[in-house]
């Protein structure tokens, strides 16, 4: 970020656009993807920008092409992603599950539209959440986070090609349409406050690597195409060396490495945030635009005198339950404000039990929640 | 004699293919061409897809990707366009590409990215137990075209052609000379470039048409090419069922990613003026 120091650090700018700030921040140097509204803007900034760092944008015929450019490249040594929405991001499925299974590193950026099908093209949803934990198919391991606002925005794309090397899987950055393209002031850290993760690298002779090795962490070392370590990669079930097998023992182990790799680290994963928590007996959980009214809602009800407290998610998946059950002790419900029809209540729902209530506000008609309406549900309840 | 077991993950062997399949003839081909340019294996990234012949990547000693079905020439694009300097070889069927990844072909070809991909014409879904692909000729039977294909077939290496494809080029497992021959200038041309070999699938095509044994079929393939110069001169008509075999597209295009470092470079080169 040498540019931005030597500037002004201090911009207004839209969520797309910090977006790819972020992205060539974290070093991401291969861009492919395929127009689709509300992320367009994405691929246009780094259209202009990645060639200016030696780095390479593709524009591919579709999704599916978007999807398997980004693995090759990451194979091939480069930090790469691609950004869409809900009917692209539909077509990316299997490949994402190719990405989980043989372990590449890589980042899907989802700006949420409304949906089902072509939908709301211009209008925002988080109706996506669930398809990013089990958009593809089989048992498979999954990140997914989501920013609130321009400036976490920044932040975390930085942050899911960090755990996307950390951990050799796909991460989904989870956006919406209200993010993409809402223009806020961004005050963009100081290039060595900006932490990037480089890929653990085999500290072994190309005759010894095994690249799906059983280790302590479950993440095994990763090296690129063409640095003298022949190995093979495919989506079948594979040993430790890579190559398909048919055994049970051999399958199994996989598969349990895979998904317990997330799971074992989950500390690592998840992060959220409160906001006037500490004496809250109303907890309102939400994250992405929806956690920007439920801010606001916990603002008002503070006024009336209701101790209210917001708790967000910034981690999607893997989910917070401990977590929020953990905050759950001192509250007498929990309002679950979100763009879709209760996707992540649910989840929220299995992690409280029966111990308090979880309420419900969706909307699925194209329009952001409305603060007013999170506070009538709070003095409701009340 | 030439040491292919230099170039095979020997205990990957024996490969999965039938008796009498082509598919270890385009591979010995190909291999020998590999040899003769004198590439090292740690330059060759070969990329599969789905289906029997894209099997062939396990058991290459390279830096081998065997990728979704229909998308091997969208993950070897990523490749290319990340680290041009790796030679990137595509091993594909009909159905894998043409069917499933049909897309993808065109489009590589009119970008004319520094991709070579052999392209196994069998005629049919192989491993799923013989069901009918794009090439897969009128009239013939599939396991779900039990009463004769009602279907158009595909023109492959037409398809590359028109699309823009800088190298095209025919040839069959009969003709293994001709196809190492083909293969090598394949690989050392700057461009997309396909490589369509016609290869006999005797278990699952040969048998439910009458084709004969492996030999039979092998023999229809010496019985029924022209060569293109030879074709130039023949009517449509006398054409027709046959295969034409050769160089059919040897042409000077701008290649994809040559194209995109010249943009790089306009930024690299901006830098040097200003520090000097």
């Amino acid at each position: 970020m040498s540019e931005k120091d030597s500037t002004n650090r201090v911009q207004v700018l839209s969520g797309n656009e910090a977006c790819a700030m972020g992205a060539l921040a974290a070093d991401m140097r291969f861009y492919a993807g395929y127009p689709i509204t509300p992320s367009s803007e994405i691929a246009e900034v780094l259209s202009l920008e990645l060639p200016k760092t030696g780095g390479v944008f593709i524009q591919m015929e579709d999704e599916i092409a978007s999807m398997g450019a980004i693995i090759g490249a990451s194979l091939a040594g480069s930090k790469s992603m691609t950004a869409t929405s809900g009917p692209g991001f539909s077509l990316m499925q299997e490949n994402i599950g190719y990405a989980s299974m043989a372990e590449v590193p890589c980042v899907i950026v989802n700006v949420m539209r409304g949906g089902p099908s072509t939908g709301l093209p211009t209008m925002p949803a988080q109706a996506d959440v669930m398809q990013a934990r089990w958009g593809t198919h089989g048992d498979h391991p999954i990140i997914a986070i989501a920013p609130y606002s321009v400036g976490e925005t920044f932040d975390l794309t930085i942050r899911a090609f960090n755990l996307a090397e950390k951990f050799r899987t796909p991460v989904i950055l989870l956006m919406d349409e209200i993010l993409g393209h809402v223009n806020e002031k961004v005050v963009f850290p100081r290039s060595e406050e900006i932490q990037v993760v480089k890929r653990n690298r085999p500290g072994v002779a190309p005759q010894n690597y095994l690249p799906y090795a059983n280790t302590e962490s479950g993440v095994p070392p990763m090296v690129s195409f063409g640095e003298g370590y022949r190995y093979h990669v495919t989506g079948l079930a594979h040993d430790e060396t890579g190559f398909p097998t048919n055994k049970a023992q051999d399958i199994e182990r996989l598969l349990l490495r895979l998904n317990n790799k997330l799971e074992r680290n989950r500390d690592q994963i998840i992060d959220y945030a409160t906001d006037q928590f500490e004496d809250a007996e109303i907890g309102i959980l939400s994250y992405g635009s929806s956690a920007r009214s439920a801010r606001h809602a916990v603002f008002l009800a503070r006024q009336k005198g209701i101790k209210a407290g917001l708790f967000r998610l910034k981690t999607i998946w893997p989910f917070a339950g401990q977590e929020i059950a953990d905050h759950t002790a001192r509250l007498k419900a929990w309002v679950v404000p979100e763009m879709n029809l209760g996707q992540i209540a649910h989840e929220v729902e299995w992690a409280v039990g029966r111990s308090v209530p979880v309420h419900r506000i969706n909307r699925v008609d194209g329009n952001p929640i409305n603060p007013l309406e999170i506070l009538a549900k709070i003095e409701e309840i009340c | 004699m030439f040491d292919y077991e230099s170039y095979l993950r020997k205990d990957k062997l024996p490969l999965i293919w039938c008796a009498g399949c082509g598919d270890g003839i385009v591979l010995k081909a190909m291999l020998r061409a590999i040899h003769k340019i004198g590439l090292e294996k740690d330059e060759i990234c070969m990329v599969s897809g789905i289906g029997c012949s894209s099997r062939l990547t396990g058991y290459v000693d390279f830096n081998t990707l065997h990728t979704t079905h229909g998308r091997a020439i969208t993950f070897a694009t990523g490749i290319k366009m990340a680290k041009p300097e790796l030679h990137v070889i595509v091993v594909t069927g009909d159905g894998d590409a043409t069917a499933i990844g049909g897309n993808h072909y065109i489009h590589a070809a009119r970008r004319n990215i520094d991709l070579t991909v052999i392209l196994f014409n069998n005629s049919i879904y192989g491993m799923t137990g013989g069901q009918v692909s794009p090439t897969t000729p009128k009239g013939k039977r599939a396991s779900t075209a039990p009463y004769g294909n009602f279907e158009n077939n595909f023109n492959i290496s037409g398809l590359a052609q028109a699309a823009g494809a800088s190298f095209v080029a025919r040839s069959t497992v009969y003709h293994a000379t001709q196809l190492e021959k083909i293969i090598e200038k394949a690989i050392l041309k700057k461009g997309f470039s396909l490589v369509e070999v016609i290869t006999q699938c005797p278990t699952m095509y040969g048998r439910r048409n009458r084709e004969g044994t492996a030999v039979d079929m092998m023999q229809w393939q010496k019985e029924n090419s022209i060569p293109v110069s030879r074709a130039a001169s023949m009517s449509e008509a006398e054409l027709e069922g046959k295969i034409i075999t050769g160089i059919l597209v040897d042409a000077e295009k701008p290649e994809c990613r040559a194209e995109y470092q010249k943009i790089i470079d306009r930024f690299t080169a901006t830098t040097e003026t200003v520090e000097k």
